[in-house]
């Protein structure tokens, strides 16, 4: 197992190493540069070069990318034109507050999803089945970014049962509670599209190990239906459920670019979003390799989940 | 299951009686911000949304006076200018103390330009300083005595005074920059009636009373700058309560505030023009007729309504209203008349022939640019000119039209937010200005009577007699039509109904000095 990972681990580095490539040829092919984005209307072709120079860059795009590269081994991922600090920091900030939003929805997801992907199947074509298909199927389709205003409407702005956006309060806050106060809104919005697709799978999967033989063979030596249901059914579905929560995963990570901009979440989605507009090599730079390393390690993680769970694929 | 459940309930329950502390507290002004602030550093940023922070932070040694674009003394008490309008000797303010407790004085203000202006200052490396071209007219500046500072142009420059009251004028204190080196821009010290606090990253910006500010202590206790990108947010977050005041308001939702006696809604025309940029190098445009048949051509009432919904004016010529000094109040807006305008297209011999029209998708000053491009291309459309649309991100679009439009396009969009008449036309529309010699004129045009009015008006330091170089200059250029002249923009705040003496600016700055919140 030890040896797998290593291996999984390995086998990244090199799609990392290639995706700063991407990253910075994709940068340098989009028009505009980040002198202009900062003069604006001031920029005559003179200033530019004057302020491009002043940023160091006017070297070979080729030299840029050595340079950052050896800083980047030094732990250095340079410093960020349009917020003059390091990006190091900026990042690490950012992707803690995109995994504490992501990761909650994640878990809330998974756990919602199962459950209601559960309950369908058991009682397949009930009201609660009906009702649970119904609900999931309105989570699916409706626009994430559009369900989180309606939940900011009816509970901040309404009921004022929760803040509007941020990540604390202005005044006081700051220990975890206040975080989950904040957090809660945005964690639901942001789940409620991965619990649905979530949920019909899992009732899918549940009905076909439903069908099996030895599900039949389970109840007839007379075990309780709770047992066969939790003991023998949900184990075998889980294991064709993993890889997706796994792909989910980057979905959620992928979606809460427009959670955190409508909750002012500071998170690195619309970090980057900002950053690709001004042309911020640097903090594009970072937070790719950041969300993509990430994203490695939360497959490979479901991956030795799965694995786990079950004994064939070892 | 059961215990899950019991969990969740118990978790939920908890949340709930947390306290929301939405109403923020009396004397602390909460300002909902645009985006997060690049740095606190006067000289290096070029964001409005930066400026306003800083213009309560900081002074500069002229600022503008209250509800005009015209110059007052700052921390210059007064100043004198010699003949020839190259040398300024200002008389500056005794007893006034950065916020670090250092004192200001005329060796600080040297600090300040030489650290922008000379590549060889041991402090020119806290830059980039991108705006520094503001005061590329500076040759020297020397320090006569403690309170006197002298500065030599390289040659006569009349926006010089207004330039100072620009963002990028504003003094900082030499002690802390040498201090903290790059870093003082995310801990900044200035003179300003408020002093910088603290500065938590994507959640706020907190400034705190000066006590001892020269011109009278501030009312509030503080001010809180949160940064909300989304505007559908920043609407959420002040109908709950967390904002006092509200900037860019989008027009759809300034209705809902209006009818409410809870908040109060203000506006204010501001140093913009938006404008269309022709091409008069070649192609249809090249005819003087045919740039006057667009603008006959457009209907701007109904943009400015429809479009725009009321939150700007229609533009007569290239000087913004807001300039009052400035601006020719006899100057009529060209009238929606299309027959007036095909007549002239028939006159100038006009086929038909298609027109390209650049069009941006966002950016800086240009409001609605989609719509407007569309509504645009609509109306020429119905006098006979067939315009073809190509749409670019802005800064794609930045590098597009300010290199010039000859061999690509017959017509743009572009906006212009300046802080002195000088700006746009010397920029945009003098023969020395076209994109190969460093300008912005991308639409060639060339005019000598406008050269030489617009350089005179540099020379000139006497107010009264700039205006009227200005005022000439903006009646040939309306009759010239290099432009199609659209829009000045509004800006717009909402502010809860309890928040005091708030005034917005046509410098389009925040100013907050006098402004306070009892409850």
């Amino acid at each position: 197992m030890g040896l797998y990972i290593a291996k999984r681990l390995l086998a990244a580095i090199p799609v990392l190493f290639g995706l700063t490539i991407i990253v910075f040829v994709i940068m340098a092919l989009i028009p505009g540069d980040p002198a202009t984005a900062i003069l604006g209307s001031y920029a005559t072709p003179e200033n530019v070069a004057k302020l491009n120079k002043d940023l160091g860059l006017d070297k070979p795009m080729v030299q840029q990318y050595f340079i950052w590269l050896g800083n980047l081994f030094q732990g250095d991922l340079g410093r960020s034109y349009t917020l003059n600090r390091p990006v190091l920091d900026e990042v690490m900030e950012r992707f803690w507050a995109t995994l504490i939003l992501a990761g909650s929805a994640l878990v809330l997801c998974s756990i919602l999803g199962l459950i209601a992907g559960v309950i369908s199947a058991v009682r397949q074509f009930s009201w609660a089945d009906k009702l649970i298909t119904f609900i999931v199927l309105i989570g699916i389709s409706t626009p994430s970014f559009w369900l989180g205003l309606l939940l900011i409407l009816a509970f901040s702005v309404q009921l004022k049962w929760f803040p509007v956006s941020g990540m604390y309060a202005i005044y006081g806050g700051g220990g975890p509670l206040d975080l989950l106060h904040h957090l809660f809104l945005p964690a639901v919005t942001l789940a409620a599209v991965a619990t649905g697709v979530i949920a019909r799978l899992t009732r899918t999967a549940m009905l076909e190990v439903l069908r099996q033989d030895y599900i039949r063979t389970a109840r007839a030596k007379g075990l309780s239906e709770r047992r066969v249901i939790y003991r023998h059914a949900f184990k075998a579905a889980l294991v064709a459920v993993i890889p997706v929560i796994g792909i989910q995963a980057g979905f959620v990570l992928g979606g809460a670019v427009y959670i955190e901009t409508v909750f002012q979440w500071p998170g690195i989605g619309s970090m980057l979003v900002k950053a690709i507009s001004t042309r911020d090599l640097l903090l594009v730079q970072g937070g790719v390799l950041v969300v993509a390393a990430a994203y490695v390690l939360f497959n490979l993680a479901a991956d030795v989940v799965q694995t786990l769970i079950d004994p064939r694929l070892r | 299951m059961k215990h899950f459940l019991a969990a969740a309930i118990g978790a939920a329950g908890l949340l709930l009686t947390a306290p929301v502390l939405a109403q923020t507290p009396p004397n602390v002004a909460v300002v909902g911000q645009i985006a997060e602030p690049k740095s606190l550093d006067p000289a290096t940023v070029t964001a409005v949304n930066d400026f306003r922070i800083l213009v309560n932070v900081y002074d500069g040694l002229t600022r503008y006076k209250d509800g005009t674009l015209e110059v007052e003394p700052s921390l210059a008490e007064s100043w004198t200018i010699s003949d020839d309008g190259t040398v300024y000797t200002f008389k500056l303010r005794s007893g006034v103390k950065f916020h670090d407790g250092s004192d200001f004085n005329a060796e600080a203000v040297k600090f300040n330009f030489d650290r922008m202006l000379k590549e060889d200052h041991p402090a020119h490396d806290t830059g980039p300083f991108p705006l520094a071209f503001f005061f590329s007219a500076v040759e020297e500046v020397s320090v006569v005595d403690d309170l006197t500072v002298e500065f030599k142009l390289n040659a006569p420059y009349a926006p010089f005074l207004s330039n100072l009251a620009y963002p990028t004028g504003l003094i900082v204190s030499p002690a802390e920059v040498e201090a903290k080196g790059t870093e003082f821009g995310r801990q900044p010290s200035g003179t300003g009636a408020y002093k910088f606090a603290e500065w938590e990253p994507n959640a706020k910006v907190v400034l705190t009373r000066n006590e001892d500010y020269w011109d009278g202590a501030p009312p509030l206790e503080a001010i809180v700058y949160r940064p909300i990108t989304d505007a559908n947010t920043r609407i959420a977050e002040m109908l709950a309560g967390g904002l006092d005041i509200m900037v860019e308001v989008p027009p759809d939702s300034l209705a809902q505030f209006r009818d409410n006696p809870d908040y109060q809604v203000l506006e204010q025309a501001g140093p913009h023009v938006w404008f269309l940029i022709l091409n008069a190098k070649e192609g249809p445009f090249a005819d003087k007729k045919v740039r006057q048949a667009a603008n006959y051509a457009i209907d701007k009432q109904a943009l400015v309504e429809n479009v725009l919904q009321g939150t700007a004016e229609v533009a007569a010529g290239p000087t913004p209203p807001a300039f009052a000094w400035a601006y020719d109040e006899t100057l009529e807006p060209y009238p929606h008349d299309p027959e007036k305008a095909k007549a002239l297209l028939e006159e100038a011999g006009y086929d038909g022939e298609e027109l390209t029209f650049y069009v941006t998708e966002g950016g800086s000053g240009m409001l609605d640019p989609i719509a407007m491009g569309t509504a645009i291309q609509a109306d020429l459309q119905e006098v006979g000119m067939k315009v073809k649309i190509e749409t670019y991100e802005w800064n794609t679009f930045l590098g597009k039209v300010n290199p010039g439009l000859e061999g690509k396009a017959d017509m743009a969009e572009m906006a212009w937010m300046t802080n002195d008449p000088d700006t746009l036309p010397y920029l945009a529309l003098r023969s020395e200005a076209f994109p190969d010699k460093g300008g912005f004129n991308s639409g060639y045009y060339s005019n000598p009577e406008v050269d030489e009015l617009l350089n005179k008006a540099r020379e000139v330091t006497d107010q009264a007699e700039r205006a009227k170089l200005y005022k000439q200059m903006q009646q040939i250029v309306q009759e010239d039509a290099p432009w199609v002249f659209v829009a000045n923009w509004k800006q717009n705040a909402v502010t809860k109904a309890g928040v005091e003496n708030f005034k917005l600016q046509p410098s389009f700055f925040l100013m907050l000095q006098d402004v306070a919140k009892p409850q």
